[in-house]
């Protein structure tokens, strides 16, 4: 079972995050689940969504308490919350910014992951460029299918056409394979 | 103009000449007038909606006036209604089981949610496409005013296909006369007791004027009646019945038990409440007066409160004399806001 | 079809499946989901003629399907929490009018204090309102007892409450299979009640009845749960003939043989339940599970059975009756009356507390060690609860207890949201 935990804000799309990995998860065949923290966030305040990806029926209705994936939509969670907790020694960490780990304060948390696992992608930027507004959730989702492997980039893009249509989808889909690439330290031509 | 504590009970009920022809108020079911201006009850095909043997006590307002709206309605529609009824005198006097009086079918669930259960049933009729079968819900004051008003006010709101009658006998009667929101100040019940000159019955609050609150709605028709005024009532079931959407139809019911009067006092009870000012009929369409029933001989108001014991405390202190000023007041404030005492050219029918 | 769907859009969309006539619609969390999406599903016109109706509140909901089921539409409606105390009167009516509704019942604890969050307290104080009450294990379950609940209600001419739990399963995006109209069509005849209110042959419906024959409509009502008995899983079985898949039934078991401790629970949690015997079976432990489906009526003989061979039984539950115990707990007791077998009450999960592994697998360690306390609650913050003790013990001022916790007790904050699932 491959679990992951996603940390953002109210109004970052980190719960359709959670649904969106799911249902590409769903498109590969695999078993998948994803909920929310319950809660009645309003926007801005922390929130946490979780999903799990698994070959046979997944069962358990535990928060995620050992994530082998984070997935931190906001940056400045880092200091509001220990997001790190349970994280697995080889686990991976996808952060929504391209600043040094010393600029995010998180050298002591992150050094001991393996190589390539902890990987910062601009994703609210590739947002507002792809789809006019800085939601990153899609966007990351095309980085953890590239730093993973867990899924392929093309159930993600179908998923985010499962949740979102017509031009919405398209910036979406674009923003995944931009953040996708920026995964292995590639650029893309503007679509 | 006159101040009405100024005027005498003999300047405000002048003699009325004797009629020899009537029609309307002082008849129920007059045979020799024309055919069409014969009203329901009148005619031996009349549904009997709810038909004798039912359990309701000598001189019970409200089993009068619910015969009439409903066998009214049952013409109207053919015989295809139905109604939801809250719990109340109405419910208990009518199906004590196993048997029952409803000639029609019918339906008590419970206190307070007679309004959502007919919204229920005509939402089921529109789905089967039955949508010329109507719904009616009834309930008394309580059950209206108090604890049904939440349900009432939704199924107001949504306009649902609903003709809702709240037969008014100004307290909880079914339980044993306690007070409810269509108390008058000053009366008595079981719960505003005139424990001593200090406490002279049920307290003065604000009021609670329904029908008021029902063209707040905006709903398309909102009417006002009186159990002394029978063929009036007929009229505007009727009336009601020619609109779609939510209705309601507030009708006076004495009740000689709770209200400490001789059986026989319904009708002259019912009718000195309209000839006070007390109880204003008229109708409105949309949130909009349309007609108001001019008063033909205005009464004071002790007049009508004689007869009622629960109004017999008010009588003997100046505690009582201060509520029955307030009472006359409320009155003389209906008479002008519907303008009661206006010139009229006919006799209202 | 395979889906891959949020809990309630699956449950409103097997709902649109049973061709209802009428729902009736008030919004309140975690419910809210379902019944947005049947009217969106009525609004695109793939529910035909059914009336979908906004009311004012729970007790205007259930009120109106009375009056819709009353004359004879196939009706559903969703509740929780606060909801489903509000329309208290009405259940007790539903049921005591033999109405066939559906309800869903999005399981979510009571306050005050408020919270949202999931528990079984809602759905427990209805235990005695004469409904059948059926418990979803997954979303899979929880659609496919909505389609069996219609069934099982207008076979029985009683009312039938689908209690899965809020948020935990509602909001849980996972995959179901959807059956397709033909399936449901097949499995679910249309409606024909017995009397409705009908201008053609009127009927008076809901009498007052006094002593020389209350007892007796109460003891029918009663018989009508013990039939239930026989047709909720014959039902589960002409559903498997159709569907192909085990859905529903009495009660469910996980690895009984040869277990000497048997977990009894309900609901949700189950799953994860399931998740750690299979660890603890791996390590040779004898512990097994049984799931109850169907709280009312309760299969006493069902579940006698099916634990007969243990030597105590460990009833999982997020219920409890306050000044006694467990609610589950309690009427498995009774059911187990002369067995000898022990029986153990564990509070669990209460308020959306998280149900974990660590903490289960203690949990039965401690039972197989012989050492469970009678009655427990999983996880409870011990110090926050004796400070407060002692606190009241000094003094005697009343006062609402959270409040009391918050002035006179540091209670650390810091952790919103999911954060403090991981803190305990």
């Amino acid at each position: 079972m491959f679990q992951v935990r996603l940390h953002g804000r109210g109004g970052q799309g980190v719960v359709t995050a959670a649904e969106m990995l799911s249902i590409a998860g769903f498109n590969e065949g695999k078993h998948a689940q994803a909920f929310p923290s319950f809660g009645s966030e309003r926007t801005g305040a922390p929130v946490v969504s979780f999903c799990r990806l698994d070959d046979r029926e997944i069962r358990r209705r535990e928060p995620i308490l050992e994530p082998d994936c984070l997935i931190v939509q906001d940056p400045t969670l880092f200091h509001a919350l220990d997001v790190f907790q349970g994280l697995k020694p080889g686990g991976y960490l996808l952060i929504n910014s391209t600043k040094s780990w010393e600029e995010l304060g998180i050298v002591d948390k992150v050094s001991h992951l393996p190589e390539g696992h902890v990987v910062g992608i601009n994703a609210s930027a590739l947002a507002k460029q792809h789809v006019g507004r800085p939601v990153p959730n899609a966007a990351l989702l095309g980085g953890f299918a590239a730093i993973t492997g867990e899924i392929h980039l093309e159930s993600v893009e179908k998923a985010i056409s499962t949740k979102f249509g017509g031009k919405i989808a398209a910036g979406n889909i674009a923003a995944a394979r931009a953040a996708h690439a920026a995964a292995f330290g590639e650029e893309l031509e503007d679509a | 103009m006159n101040k009405p504590s100024q005027r005498t009970a003999a300047d405000m009920a002048p003699e009325q000449k004797v009629k020899f022809y009537q029609k309307g108020t002082f008849t129920v079911g007059n045979r020799l007038v024309d055919a069409d201006s014969r009203n329901v009850q009148s005619s031996m095909d009349r549904s009997n909606a709810i038909t004798s043997g039912h359990r309701a006590c000598q001189g019970c307002g409200e089993a009068l006036g619910a015969r009439y709206a409903l066998d009214t309605a049952m013409r109207v529609t053919g015989g295809k209604m139905m109604a939801a009824n809250a719990t109340g005198c109405l419910e208990v006097f009518t199906t004590p089981y196993p048997e029952t009086s409803w000639q029609m079918p019918w339906m008590h669930s419970l206190f307070g949610n007679a309004p959502a259960v007919a919204s229920g049933m005509q939402a089921a009729m529109k789905a089967k496409g039955k949508t010329d079968t109507r719904i009616i819900a009834q309930g008394g004051d309580g059950g209206t005013v108090d604890i049904g008003f939440g349900c009432l006010s939704g199924m107001f709101e949504r306009n649902d296909d609903v003709l809702y009658i709240c037969y008014d006998n100004e307290a909880y009667m079914n339980t044993g006369v306690q007070r409810s929101g269509a108390t008058p100040g000053g009366a008595r019940t079981a719960t505003t007791m005139p424990t001593d000159a200090d406490h002279p019955g049920n307290v003065f609050g604000t009021g609670k004027n329904l029908p008021r609150i029902a063209m707040a709605h905006n709903i398309p028709y909102v009417a006002t009646a009186s159990v002394a005024y029978l063929q009036d009532l007929e009229a505007k079931v009727e009336k009601a019945m020619s609109f779609k959407g939510a209705r309601y139809i507030h009708v006076y019911v004495p009740c000689p038990l709770g209200w400490g009067c001789a059986s026989n006092a319904t009708i002259s009870l019912a009718r000195l409440v309209v000839e006070t000012g007390m109880f204003p009929l008229f109708e409105a369409e949309h949130g909009a007066v349309t007609s108001t029933r001019p008063i033909r001989q205005r009464v004071p108001i002790e007049q009508y409160l004689k007869p009622q014991r629960r109004f017999a405390h008010l009588f003997k202190s100046p505690q009582g004399q201060e509520a029955i000023e307030k009472l006359q007041a409320m009155c003389d404030r209906n008479i002008k806001d519907y303008d009661l005492l206006r010139e009229t050219e006919e006799t209202p029918a | 079809m395979l889906k891959q769907l949020e809990g309630s859009h699956a449950v409103a969309e097997a709902i649109a499946l049973c061709r209802p006539e009428v729902i009736c619609v008030y919004p309140i969390s975690p419910q809210t989901h379902i019944v947005e999406h049947c009217g969106e599903l009525v609004r695109k016109g793939e529910m035909g003629n059914c009336e979908y109706m906004n009311v004012e509140s729970e007790f205007a909901a259930l009120s109106a399907c009375i009056g819709s089921s009353a004359c004879g539409a196939r009706t559903y409606t969703a509740t929780a929490s606060q909801g489903l105390l509000y329309m208290a009167e009405a259940v007790y009516n539903a049921s005591g009018l033999g109405l066939p509704i559906v309800m869903t019942v999005a399981n979510r604890a009571i306050g005050a204090p408020i919270n949202i969050w999931n528990d079984h307290t809602d759905s427990m104080s209805m235990r005695d309102a004469g409904w059948i009450q059926l418990f979803a294990e997954t979303n899979q379950e929880a659609l496919d007892l909505h389609i069996q609940a219609f069934k099982i209600a207008e076979r029985l001419s009683q009312p039938v409450m689908v209690c899965m739990d809020g948020f935990i399963l509602t909001h849980a995006y996972e995959r179901v299979d959807m059956p397709t109209q033909e399936q449901v069509d097949q499995f679910l005849p249309p409606f024909q009640a017995q009397q409705v209110l009908d201008p053609v042959n009127p009927y008076s419906i809901g009498a007052m009845v006094g002593p020389e024959a209350f007892t007796e409509v109460r003891y029918l009502a009663h018989e009508k749960q013990l039939q239930a008995l026989d047709v909720i899983p014959e039902i589960a079985s002409e559903f498997k003939e159709i569907f192909g898949r085990d859905s529903g039934g009495l009660i469910r078991e996980y690895e009984t043989e040869g277990a000497d401790t048997i977990i009894v629970t309900l609901g949700s949690v189950a799953g994860t339940v399931k998740d750690t015997v299979d660890e603890m079976r791996a390590a040779g432990k004898k512990i097994g599970v049984v799931t109850v489906g169907s709280f009312r009526p309760f299969p006493s003989a069902q579940l006698r059975e099916a634990v007969k061979n243990a030597k105590q039984v460990v009833v999982l539950e997020k219920s409890f009756a306050l000044g006694f115990g467990g609610v589950v707990a309690n009427n498995i007791m009774m059911s187990l009356q002369g067995t000898g077998i022990h029986v153990h009450t564990v509070v669990a999960g209460l308020g959306g507390r998280p149900i974990t592994m660590p903490s289960l697998h203690k949990l039965f360690e401690k039972a197989l060690a012989d050492e469970l306390e009678d009655m427990q609650f999983l996880d409870l913050q011990w110090d926050i609860v004796n400070a407060e003790l002692a606190r009241q013990r000094a003094q005697i001022n009343s006062g609402p207890v959270a409040e009391s916790i918050l002035k006179n007790i540091q209670v650390d904050t810091a952790y919103g949201g999911a954060a403090s699932h991981a803190a305990t």
